[in-house]
Order: C-alpha cells, then sequence, then structure tokens
C-alpha cells in the first residue's frame, strides 16, 4: 500500500502543477487583463496543496489506522484531489498565486528548522525523565559528588567524579596538543604558504579528519601506548598500558584537522584591507599576524576551539580502546583513566533491563554531558560576544 | 607607442621641479603582472613638500605606480617590477634597504578607509609600538595626540579614545587611516584614492587636511576627480594605458594640455 500512496502523492503533485498552469495559461490567453502571477506560480501552488493535503492524510492515517491498510492511498487521493479542487477555482487573472507560494515557502523553510529544534527538546526531556528516575533509587548528591565509581559492584556505588576527571584530564591532553598544532598550521595555510601548497595540505589534512575514530582508537592502543609506556619506563616511571596521555594525543591529533580547518577558513576571512594597512606602516607578516590578524579573527577562533572540546569531550571509540575502563580518580596523565562516554558505552553493550539502576546511571551520565557541553558552548558564546563588543 | 627610456615625457620641466627638491626619481620602470604589462617604461619625478597627482582613466597603471613606491607590489606573488625608483637618491630595490624601514619612511592611505578593528588610540599607536618610536607611556600618549590633531580628528574623537575605531563614520575612518600613516613619521604619503568612499563634504575635509601638511610631507594623490587634481595638487601626471602621457604643473595641465590625449580626458571625451 506504501508504494500506491506514495505514487498517489506524486502523481497530485505533478497534476496539480499542470492543471494550476494549464489553467492560468488558459485564462491568460482568454482574458484582456495580464495575470497578477506567471501560471508557474498557479501550478506550484496547486502541486503543493496537492502535495500537502494528501501527505498529511496518508501520516494520519498511517498513524491511526496503520500502513497496510487500504484507507490510507484512499485518504491521500481524497484530500489531495479535494484540495486542488478546491484551490482550483479561485484561480483568476487577480488572484496573487505568488504571494501566497511565498508564504508556503516561508512556512515549509520554518518547519525544516522547527524539526531540529523539536527532536533536540524531545532527546532532552526523554534524558532527563529517566534521569529523574535514576535520582529516585540513588541521591544526585551521592552522584554528582561521589569519588567511587563501580555499577556492577555489589553493592554498586555510582560517584561521577572520576569519570569527570578522567573526562576532563583527556581533554586537556587532546586540546594542548591540538589547539597550538592546529591554529599554527592554519596560519601557515592561510598567511605563508602559496597557493599550490595549501591545495596539497588542506586535503592532507582533512583526510586525517576522514579516518574513522575507530581506527584512531586501535592506533592509540597498539602503536602509541605502548611507545609511551617504553619511554617511560626508559624514564623510569611507571606507566599504566593503557593511559590518559595515549588517548589525549591520538584525539588531539583527531581535532587538530577540525581546528585547522575552521580557523584557516576564518583566518582567511578577515578583510585584505586589514593586512594592507598594517603592512602599509611598516610592519612585518607576522607581526601583522600577531597584531592585526589573529585579533580579528579571535571571535571565530575561539567558536573553533570550543567546538573542538565538545568534539573531544563526546569522543568514545579512542578513548575505550586506548584509555581502559578503570574508573581512577586521578590527574595523572599515565595512568589508566576512563571517561562519561566509555562508561555509558560500556553500560549499554548487551541485554539490558530498563528498571536497574545500573542501566538508568547511563541516562544521567548523558544528562551531565549534555549539561557539560552545553555549559562550554555558553561560555564560548560569551567569550565571543563580549570581544565583539570591544571592537564593533 | 612606448616612449624612449631615461627621457622625462614633458619639457619643459614643470616649475614645481624647479622650486622644490627633488623627492622621488623614477627612471623605466616597468610592472607587469604575471603577462599583462601594466606600467611601460615610466620615468618620472616627484617634488618634495607638495602635493602631486596621479590622473587617468581605471586601469591605467596610476595605483599600481604608486604601489611601485613603497614596494606594496611585494606582496602580490604575481607582480614584477623593473628599473629603477630613488628616494633621496637611494634605490629602494637595493639589496641593503629594508622593505619594512621604506614603508615605515612611506606612509599609505588606502583606497576604503581600513581602521583595524582596535580602538582609536591603539589604531595610531601600532605604527609606534612596532617601530619602537616612543619611549614611555607617556610619549606614546602625546604622539597619539599630535597625529589626531594634525589629522584634524583630535576634536572630535578626544573624549572617546578608547572606542573602536570603526565606529567612526567613513570621512573621520579615513581621516583616522591619515592619523594613523602620520604617526610613524613617514616622509611620503601616498594616497590611492582615499575619497572615493565618502561623501563631498567628508571629501573636502580631507581635501583641506592635505593642503594642511603638504608643507611637512612629499604627497602623492591617485584621484579619478579632476577637480580635485586640481584643487589640491601643485603637480599633475596623467597616465593611459599603462603610459605616462603628460606631466606639468597643475594650472596648466587642465587649462593648456599638451598632449590631445590629456586634453580628450580632461575635458570628459574618455575615460
Amino acid at each position: 500500500m506504501t508504494a500506491w500512496t506514495l505514487l498517489i502523492i506524486a502523481g497530485l503533485t505533478v497534476s496539480g502543477f499542470l492543471v494550476g498552469r494549464m489553467r492560468a495559461q488558459g485564462l491568460r490567453n482568454a482574458a484582456a487583463g495580464a495575470l497578477h502571477s506567471m501560471p508557474s506560480y498557479h501550478g506550484l501552488l496547486l502541486a503543493s496543496m496537492g502535495f500537502g493535503a494528501s501527505a498529511i492524510a496518508t501520516l494520519a492515517v498511517s498513524l491511526s489506522a496503520g500502513s497496510q491498510s487500504i484507507v490510507m492511498p484512499a485518504a491521500a487521493a481524497i484530500l489531495g484531489t479535494a484540495a486542488i479542487a478546491g484551490v482550483y477555482p479561485l484561480i483568476t487573472p487577480k488572484f496573487r498565486a505568488r504571494n501566497i507560494f511565498e508564504q508556503i515557502v516561508k512556512m515549509v523553510l520554518l518547519a525544516s528548522s522547527g524539526i531540529a529544534i523539536v527532536t533536540t527538546i524531545g532527546i532532552v526531556f526523554s534524558v532527563l525523565l529517566e534521569t529523574l528516575v535514576f535520582f529516585g533509587e540513588i541521591s544526585p548528591i551521592e552522584f554528582l559528588f561521589g569519588t567511587h565509581w563501580a555499577p556492577t559492584a555489589t553493592p554498586a556505588s555510582f560517584g561521577i567524579l572520576p569519570l569527570l576527571a578522567g573526562t576532563l584530564l583527556i581533554t586537556f591532553i587532546a586540546i594542548v596538543v591540538a589547539g597550538p598544532l592546529g591554529l599554527f598550521s592554519a596560519i601557515y595555510m592561510a598567511e605563508y604558504a602559496d597557493r599550490k601548497t595549501r591545495g596539497m595540505l588542506k586535503p592532507l589534512l582533512e583526510i586525517l579528519a576522514g579516518v574513522p575514530t575507530v581506527v584512531l582508537g586501535f592506533f592509540a592502543a597498539l602503536t602509541v601506548a605502548p611507545l609511551i609506556r617504553r619511554s617511560g619506563e626508559a624514564l623510569g616511571l611507571s606507566v599504566a598500558s593503557e593511559s590518559a596521555l595515549a588517548a589525549g594525543l591520538v584525539m588531539g591529533m583527531m581535532i587538530v584537522p577540525l581546528i585547522s580547518s575552521l580557523a584557516d577558513d576564518i583566518i582567511n576571512s578577515v578583510p585584505q584591507s586589514l593586512r594592507d594597512g598594517s603592512y602599509a606602516l611598516g610592519a612585518t607578516k607576522s607581526e601583522t599576524i600577531k597584531r592585526v590578524v589573529l585579533p580579528a579573527a579571535l571571535p571565530g577562533i575561539v567558536s573553533a576551539f570550543m567546538l573542538a572540546i565538545s568534539r573531544a569531550v563526546g569522543e568514545t571509540m579512542i578513548v575505550v580502546m586506548a584509555a581502559g575502563l578503570a574508573a581512577n580518580l586521578s590527574i595523572n596523565p599515565l595512568a589508566a583513566v576512563t571517561t562519561i562516554t566509555v562508561q555509558i558505552a560500556t553500560l549499554l553493550v548487551g541485554d539490558q533491563e530498563f528498571d536497574s539502576a545500573k542501566t538508568l546511571s547511563a541516562f544521567a551520565l548523558g544528562f551531565v554531558l549534555f549539561c557539560f557541553t552545553l555549559v562550554l558552548n555558553y561560555i564560548a558564546l560569551r567569550t565571543v560576544q563580549k570581544y565583539r563588543e570591544q571592537y564593533d | 607607442m612606448d616612449a624612449t627610456p631615461q627621457k622625462l615625457p614633458s619639457n619643459p620641466i614643470p616649475r614645481i621641479l624647479a622650486e622644490k627638491e627633488t623627492k622621488i626619481v623614477a627612471r623605466d620602470v616597468n610592472v607587469y603582472y604575471g603577462d599583462k604589462h601594466a606600467i611601460k617604461h615610466l620615468s618620472i619625478d616627484i617634488p618634495d613638500r607638495a602635493v602631486s597627482a596621479f590622473i587617468g582613466p581605471s586601469g591605467c597603471g596610476k595605483s599600481t605606480f604608486l604601489r611601485c613606491i613603497n614596494r606594496m607590489n611585494d606582496t602580490i606573488p604575481s607582480a614584477r617590477v623593473t628599473g629603477q625608483i630613488l628616494v633621496d637618491g637611494k634605490d629602494i630595490h637595493d639589496r641593503d634597504l629594508d622593505v619594512v624601514q621604506l614603508r615605515a619612511r612611506v606612509g599609505m592611505v588606502f583606497q576604503k578607509p581600513n581602521p583595524f578593528p582596535k580602538s582609536i588610540f591603539e589604531n595610531i599607536a601600532y605604527g609606534p609600538r612596532i617601530h619602537g618610536i616612543a619611549k614611555s607611556k607617556a610619549d606614546l600618549e602625546e604622539i597619539v595626540v599630535n597625529s589626531l590633531k594634525k589629522a584634524g580628528l583630535f576634536e572630535e574623537v578626544k573624549d572617546r579614545l578608547s572606542h573602536s575605531g570603526t565606529s567612526l563614520s567613513g570621512g573621520q575612518q579615513q581621516r583616522l587611516c591619515i592619523a594613523r600613516a602620520i604617526a610613524v613619521n613617514p616622509e611620503i604619503i601616498l594616497m590611492d584614492e582615499p575619497c572615493s568612499a565618502l561623501d563631498p563634504i567628508a571629501s573636502a575635509r580631507i581635501e583641506e587636511l592635505i593642503d594642511e601638511i603638504r608643507q611637512n610631507y612629499c604627497i602623492i594623490i591617485v584621484t579619478h576627480s579632476m577637480q580635485q587634481a586640481a584643487r589640491v595638487s601643485q603637480l599633475t601626471a596623467f597616465f593611459h594605458l599603462g603610459d605616462l602621457v603628460e606631466i606639468g604643473d597643475t594650472e596648466d595641465m587642465f587649462t593648456a594640455p599638451k598632449n590631445k590625449r590629456t586634453q580628450d580626458y580632461i575635458t570628459g571625451r574618455f575615460g
């Protein structure tokens, strides 16, 4: 039945267009006065009426009676035809099809942005509700300030601090690696490299962005982590076989292309006239970059960094493989740590029953993660705005 | 069509060049953008402490030559400059000459006002800071205030030196850019159509300013407005298709041009 219904919707859309245009053309040929709107607008209006009405009918029926029912194509056909037939007599030389179609376009665009927002709100609420259920069993204070994380032990303990510390530690290492590397390579590409070098360099960096994180993960676990352990032992340090440093370094490499690509675009969009002004005053290239270009690009660079941090905070695969599952409350980069995302993944892998505190804690972790990135984004936004106020 | 090199295209020598010292001497200058021959065998003398105007239709090479004098064409990868340009008798393409120091001596004001997105104070202080001109904070403040006064902007902005330079009106922004150029004590100021983005009143203010400061600097102004050239300059050079067609005292150029092409241009028959 679904195929039939789709066919009917398509047919109504096309025939609506043809019928509307034909009638308008007929009017233009017959009537003495000019039409307000071109015939194709009348066609588009009828087409959108036919499409809208039949699509709504289909949705309504499939939600109430199921998609196997014969009612679905029938309802689509009847409602769609009715809509076209209802608007058809309105087509007169004075009918403002062009203006009405403009309104329809506006509604479609509004609905598109609305869907993204509604989905986000829906996700937040579903996570929030499960989180509240979890907090019915475990007190929020124990959850937020507990220093011990062992959801599968008996008795289980749910203290998020080790996970938060692990997340922050790895993100910090990643941004310390990726921040300077990304920014400097962006400055090189945007200011120093000639067109040819830039044309080669940028795609290469973007290939790095295209490496799946699971590949980066086993690179971290099998290559970087042993390397760190061996060099640590050579220096007489005790290094866990899975360390925050390994995960952080590789995660840093993951976000280098993100930062460099965004920062490169931002630096490029600083007007050339500002650089010329600085050169004409006798500034060198690096003085110009340091004192004119980067300050002008700062709001964009800050938001690129924040985006990279959000990316690092949410990253799971690399950490699962390279940093381990041990929930240690530690700021030692050579120790094994775990992160919020890793725990969510391990809690929800396999068969689950949805009434245990163990499973529900994943939602609480997700909620904390969400709040964390929200705060980060808010700080980024405020920083950017504050800077702009100073200079605009 | 190419003029013979080494020879100035007009005879007799303009009176202003006899009166004033010669600041800039160009001999057989050619500029190429890739394959395009933008300036052909140009030779010209520019007087010190006077205003010289370059006029001519779009694409005639007048801005290109202007950008040769502070070597701004270096920033364009495809541009190539040959020939000699002497400032105070020294070749600006000499290996010993540091382009950064040259640009400190040769200030430039652009077609569109381009204040930095910094405060008014910082805009002026930028040049003195990078060249280490000011010895102390008080010194720097004095330079800023004096530059603003010379550019006739101080009274308008004295209460808001910490406001952004981009918050000023177009004409004020352009005077800010002139003040910024003055702050590093240049000997030469190049102006590339400084009024083309401004309304007539703001343009008039800039012209007054040029007139006030011309005793202290060697000023070259590229302009599309022949009235402006006639009002502010003492020497006028007419460019066409990469050639320097005619050069002369401004009063003569606009009343009795010798060349047919100059005559056609200033009477509005082409361009």
